[in-house]
């Protein structure tokens, strides 16, 4: 381009043409999106004309342009070189993996007494996210199979647990694993028939499944309550205690003596959720270093090859779709519980987005990536709610920045589930 | 000699109208290597594809012989439990590694079946018995001592993607290796290679022959190495067997100049009958 040499007269001219060719752009566009206004007038509506707004819109692309071209690369270049030179993206290795996993357990640990209890309760989300997101990664970031129906188990695991509850009276610790079970089932019976889909046909057909589902909740009225949903589902209970107001010894605040309050249970939920978490997280650490973790990764690398040293994709595929789904199941189920409320409008291919969006922005298989980026898209949408009008806005940008500077996610790097030395120095 | 380890009868495969092999019969004898030759499209990859489950042949039985006396009707069975039970394990003509994952990741896949065992599918290696534990260590062990043979040792935690051609074709070589083969059957091995790395790989080759008791089934078009290693070889042309015996007999075959040079003469008339 021409910033790359000293602004001499051609290349002056270059530059002014191409900030014409932006200033131009940004008048056509800036016509239809700033230059109306709908007013309310005597006579009803009417529309009034900003030509002012729209000549600004032109005259500052085209300023902008111009002082970028004359400049030359050296400002976005400079911004794109200091980013990627951040400390934490750069040689990314095991050891400050390790260390910042640890201090971020620690932070998560004591985080409830660092704010109030709407602090914990916006955290309990973005922990709900990170186990989506991790659950997600198995499939996704692991095995390779582009799945856009996620949300569908996420909201098997909500129903099976509302259901069983309401109708059996079973605990919430009984129907968290049952909510597993029940959500890697339907893993399984979707795994099934896309087991030869790769790709952009596989991820069809998710996406229909995860529709499917929801659908299936708004019509199966008298087992799902429709679209109505299912209310006074109940909430979980340590060992017994329940948390409720009143001071018998059956009460959490009763039991212990301590007047009750209703943070009580949202610290609860909070630990609750952190200790899914971590054993999620945990399990897939570890999974992803065993015969398995390495069979699902081998069959995102090469189909073809793993048959012929005697893998049998299909049971590789479905254990993968059975775990992914089984985690779905637990974060539903918990989901179901905090709410107290579920209805088929917290299922919709938006949620499967968010959570996918979780797992690419992470970097694929990156757990840590995984809670920076449910942090970014969960927690920060909370925390600025005032500025909700801009969320999109704002997610457009962050998506746009992740492609040009880290288009393998923030986090990318791959942790190797064997390695030689290691091993000899054992 | 305790016969054949193999024994391809009358196969044959149709894509359509398209008749690839056609009605081939050659027998693969244990502890030798195997070249099948031929001219582009002689369907000599077709052949492999039929052996290694990657085809269901149209005809024909490939009966494989295991040391116990056992026989597998190979042209029953998937693709991945031909190489799980009846341990035939093959390698690509365009190179097929995992490219993202180690050097020394893609020798332990290739141990997957056992390990798997080990670990009781998982369970016990998430609990760390130490039975996993001691399985892994000693697939490492086998992993690291093909990684010395092929030479490779240096690189086994870089990425398989990141190695030179060459060495790929060698890691190749050694994940089927690692699968514990009875039957490996290399798809040229020696494609791209330069002079100095076709004898390493002849090398290789001979040593595996000799240390472990394995047979090799070869489909190459260098014929220095096919002559120089091969104990015997099967001709194809146009999906028929046209020689089969050993180099010296197969190099002096009319019928082997002919497929490889051509006589215009006779040319016409393969061609007549080709398109039949």
């Amino acid at each position: 381009m021409a910033g790359n040499y000293a602004p001499s007269t051609s290349s002056f001219a270059i530059a002014l043409r191409e900030a014409g060719i932006a200033g131009f752009v940004a008048v056509l566009l800036a016509v239809p999106l700033l230059g109306f206004r709908l007013v309310d007038s005597a006579q009803g509506l009417s529309l009034d004309y900003r030509v002012p707004w729209v000549i600004f819109a032109g005259v500052g692309v085209f300023c902008a342009r111009l002082i970028l071209n004359l400049t030359g690369s050296s400002i976005v270049g400079g911004v794109q070189r200091s980013v990627s030179q951040i400390a934490i993206f750069k040689r990314f290795n095991g050891d400050w993996e390790r260390i910042i996993g640890w201090v971020l357990i620690g932070l998560a640990f004591v985080l409830p007494f660092l704010g109030d209890r709407n602090l914990a309760d916006r955290a309990t989300l973005v922990l709900i996210y990170v186990m989506l997101g991790t659950g997600l990664s198995i499939v996704v970031g692991l095995a390779g199979l582009l799945d856009l129906g996620y949300v569908a188990f996420y909201a098997v695991g909500a129903y099976c647990y509302a259901i069983l509850a309401l109708t059996f009276g079973f605990s919430f610790w009984i129907c968290l694993p049952l909510a597993g079970l029940f959500a890697a089932s339907f893993g399984i019976l979707l795994g099934f028939p896309v087991l030869r889909l790769r790709g952009d046909y596989l991820a069809i057909v998710t996406l229909g499944f995860g529709e499917i589902v929801r659908i299936l909740l708004i019509n199966w009225q008298n087992l799902t309550g429709g679209p109505d949903g299912i209310i006074g589902i109940p909430r979980p209970t340590l060992f017994g205690l329940e948390f409720r107001i009143g001071d018998d010894a059956g009460s959490f605040a009763g039991f212990f003596g301590i007047p009750f309050s209703p943070a009580h249970r949202i610290f609860f939920l909070y630990y609750l959720a952190l200790t899914l978490v971590l054993i999620t997280v945990f399990f897939v650490q570890r999974i992803r270093r065993l015969p398995i973790g390495r069979a699902w990764e081998a069959l995102r690398e090469d189909e073809i090859a793993c048959r012929s040293l005697g893998l049998n994709p299909t049971t590789i595929k479905l254990s993968a779709f059975a775990l992914g789904a089984s985690f779905a199941g637990f974060a539903g189920s918990f989901f179901a519980t905090r709410q107290g409320f579920i209805s088929p409008e917290s299922f919709t291919f938006i949620e499967s987005a968010i959570i996918l969006a979780v797992v690419v922005l992470g970097g694929m298989g990156s757990l840590i990536g995984i809670v920076f980026a449910a942090i970014l898209l969960v927690g920060l949408p909370e925390w600025f709610r005032e500025l909700e009008q801009f969320r999109m806005l704002a997610f457009g940008t962050v998506m746009v920045l992740v492609v040009i500077w880290r288009p393998h996610g923030l986090l990318s790097k791959r942790a190797l589930s064997v390695r030689l030395n290691q091993q000899a120095s054992q | 000699m305790t016969g054949s380890l193999l024994c391809i009868e009358d196969l044959t495969m149709r894509f359509g109208g398209l008749t690839a092999v056609d009605d081939l019969s050659f027998n693969v004898a244990p502890n030798e290597i195997t070249a099948i030759i031929g001219p582009n499209g002689a369907g000599k990859t077709t052949v492999f594809n039929c052996l290694t489950g990657f085809y269901r042949p149209t005809s024909g039985k490939l009966k494989l012989t295991q040391p116990n006396g056992k026989k597998i009707s190979l042209e029953r069975m998937n693709g991945y439990a031909i190489a799980r039970h009846a341990r035939v394990v093959r390698t690509f003509q365009n190179i097929r590694l995992f490219a993202g994952m180690s050097v020394l990741e893609n020798l332990m896949i290739a141990q997957h079946v056992p390990l798997m065992r080990a670990s009781l599918y998982s369970i016990g290696g998430l609990l760390g018995l130490a039975r996993y534990q001691r399985a892994e260590r000693e697939a490492v062990e086998l992993a690291s001592y093909w990684l010395e043979k092929v030479n490779l040792i240096e690189s086994a935690d870089e990425a398989a993607g990141s190695l030179s051609y060459g060495a790929r074709r060698r890691l190749e070589i050694a994940r089927a290796m690692c699968a514990s083969p009875l039957l490996l059957c290399l798809d040229e091995p020696a494609a791209g290679l330069n002079p100095h790395e076709d004898m390493e790989l002849c090398e290789l080759l001979a040593d595996i022959r000799r240390e472990y008791n394995i047979a090799i089934l070869l489909i190459e078009h260098d014929m220095g190495i096919v002559m120089r290693i091969s104990d015997h070889i099967v001709v194809l042309d146009h999906g028929a067997c046209i020689a089969d015996g050993k180099p010296a007999e197969v190099r002096a075959n009319p019928a082997v100049i002919r497929a490889y040079l051509g006589e215009p003469a006779e040319d016409d008339v393969q061609v007549q009958a080709g398109g039949e």
